[in-house]
């Protein structure tokens, strides 16, 4: 009885709602995804669910997720890292008040913000409108690849500029300094030590922006009109409109795989960094 | 001299960057706010003035009930979720090492995997054991999804606190409850205040979950937005988004730039779009 009570009085109780959540709503529905993808309607095992992601229209749907979110994650990179750079020059106040409004428009429903894209891009849209008042040719982005990369850079930029600039700031004025008084170039100083020293901030915003790009099934609907399919999209029409359970499960399973990677990537960096969250 | 030229050339330079990438971020939102005076139906003519959406906004049935709907799972998910989160993180606080990471790992699965496999497997989940879906799934989708924000955001707290204040508590005679509330609690608010905020949040954008929990009755603002897509957006659509930007706006404001609040929510709100 009183070693009963003397565990109740132990902290560690307070953890069992969160451990039973967890399992009831993580871990199990996991496992279900697994026991799905590997059985047919009738419960027995098969890998056809799996195998299926061979065929030509998955296969091709797979493919340009995935050159779609690889081209869209560098884009974001590449306009992320100079504005990061920018942002910790403007020094602590000013540089505040302008993270606060580069994360202003991720409060914003992000459907919405997806559907005025498609109000600007349309071909009778407000782009084309200003283009012509000064009769310049018209562009022609929605509906094509060219506009779904855009969805995804303009959506999931803020996941890059937020954990560069995060490592950024953290950086020692003085270790830049140093290396300039020791007579590095500003070349040198940027590529052996601001780039060096950003990489887990690097690393965690391409798995932040690469994963939801890789899945998204939303901006693919709205700015790719009907006719193109991402991956997500594939996954998504199998549980919502069939009931082909089985094979979007399977197909999942396959998609994991990338997202697999991503997570070790992040884990591997945050392990090297000594910190647990 | 040179040097001057150089270091003015570079801050034009910047703010002509950042400029560029303000008008890239804010264009739609401004697109959204001036639709929503536009008495002109098309979303490509302006066709003058008007208060019309604003007041069919709060005549329209369909979007109060999704906008209660919403709210409504975004408060008690969080509060939720703000229970259970604390209760971990402190019982997380006193662990060993490796049943520590061990559960630290399954806190992460949630926010590193994707929205849709999380969807689909909750979806599969509730299907497989009877559960039919509903206002019920989407609540219990919210809570698993915003438990770990608040325990990250309360665990660096702790970490600061001192827990021989707590046990002093105790050996002077205060009770396990009294002792957590009159010492620990206050030490570790606002950590948990942020992460409230922040699954808050978190459940005011979420679409993607939601979209394979919520079975057919019941829509939230992301879900009811969604439906529209096909059939052409509504214009009062584009006034409540531009309510709530304002009303979002000012909150941000407020605890953004009051003294006193922490910025623990600014560098652990990575994830979101969800």
């Amino acid at each position: 009885m009183n070693n009963f009570l003397s565990k109740i009085k132990s902290r560690k109780i307070l953890v069992f709602p969160y451990v039973f959540w967890i399992l009831g709503f993580t871990v199990v529905p996991l496992i279900l995804i697994v026991i799905y993808g590997l059985t047919d309607k009738n419960g027995v095992l098969t890998f056809e669910n799996i195998t299926s992601m061979g065929t030509y229209e998955h296969m091709k749907a797979l493919i340009l997720s995935l050159l779609l979110s690889l081209i869209s994650t560098l884009i974001c990179l590449l306009l992320a890292y100079p504005l990061a750079l920018i942002l910790k020059k403007r020094g602590a106040g000013a540089g505040r008040f302008i993270v606060f409004i580069f994360v202003l428009p991720m409060w914003m429903n992000f459907l919405l913000r997806t559907l005025a894209w498609q109000t600007l891009l349309e071909k009778n849209g407000i782009i084309n409108g200003i283009l012509s008042l000064f009769t310049l040719p018209g562009i022609a982005v929605i509906n094509t690849n060219y506009a779904i990369i855009l969805g995804m850079v303009y959506n999931f930029l803020p996941f890059m500029v937020l954990p560069i600039y995060n490592v950024l700031v953290k950086i020692d004025d003085n270790v830049v300094n140093a290396a300039r008084d020791l007579g590095a170039s500003r070349r040198q100083t940027f590529f052996h030590i601001l780039l060096p020293l950003s990489i887990p901030g690097i690393v965690s915003g391409i798995t932040m922006v690469f994963v939801p790009a890789l899945t998204t099934f939303v901006i693919s609907n709205i700015l790719g009109g009907a006719k193109i399919l991402l991956i997500g999209n594939v996954i998504e029409q199998e549980f919502t409109r069939g009931s082909g359970w089985h094979l979007g499960a399977g197909l999942s399973l396959v998609m994991m795989v990338f997202i697999f990677i991503s997570m070790a990537l992040i884990a591997k960096y945050d392990s090297q960094e000594g910190r647990t969250f | 001299m040179k040097i001057g030229i150089l270091k003015r050339l570079e801050k034009i330079f910047g703010d002509f960057y950042l400029a560029l990438i303000l008008i890239f971020l804010y264009a739609p939102i401004l697109v959204m706010v001036v639709l929503s005076f536009n008495s002109s139906k098309s979303r490509t003519r302006w066709g003058g003035f008007t208060w019309q959406w604003y007041t069919q906004l709060f005549s329209s049935s369909m979007i109060m009930d999704a906008f209660k709907n919403t709210v409504i799972i975004a408060l008690l998910s969080s509060i939720i979720a703000s229970i259970i989160g604390t209760a971990a993180a402190i019982a997380l606080n006193d662990m060993k090492k490796l049943p520590k990471s061990m559960l630290m790992g399954a806190t992460s699965i949630p926010m590193l995997n994707a929205d849709i496999v999380t969807g689909i497997s909750l979806m599969l989940a509730f299907i497989s054991f009877g559960i039919s879906l509903g206002f019920k799934t989407v609540l219990v989708s919210h809570i698993t999804f915003n438990i770990p924000y608040v325990i990250l955001s309360v665990l660096p707290k702790l970490k600061k606190t001192s827990r021989y204040t707590y046990e002093a508590a105790l050996d002077l005679g205060a009770g396990p409850l009294k002792a957590f509330f009159a010492v620990v609690f206050p030490d570790i608010f606002p950590g948990i205040l942020s992460g409230f905020l922040l699954a808050f949040t978190m459940s005011l954008d979420d679409f993607i979950i939601t979209h394979f929990t919520k079975g057919a009755g019941i829509n939230t603002l992301s879900t009811l937005i969604y439906s529209e897509v096909r059939k052409g957006i509504k214009p009062s659509m584009y006034a409540l988004s531009s309510i709530i930007f304002l009303v979002v706006l000012i909150l941000l404001l407020i605890t953004n730039f009051a003294p006193n609040i922490n910025k623990v929510h600014k560098n652990t709100k990575i994830k979101g779009m969800r």
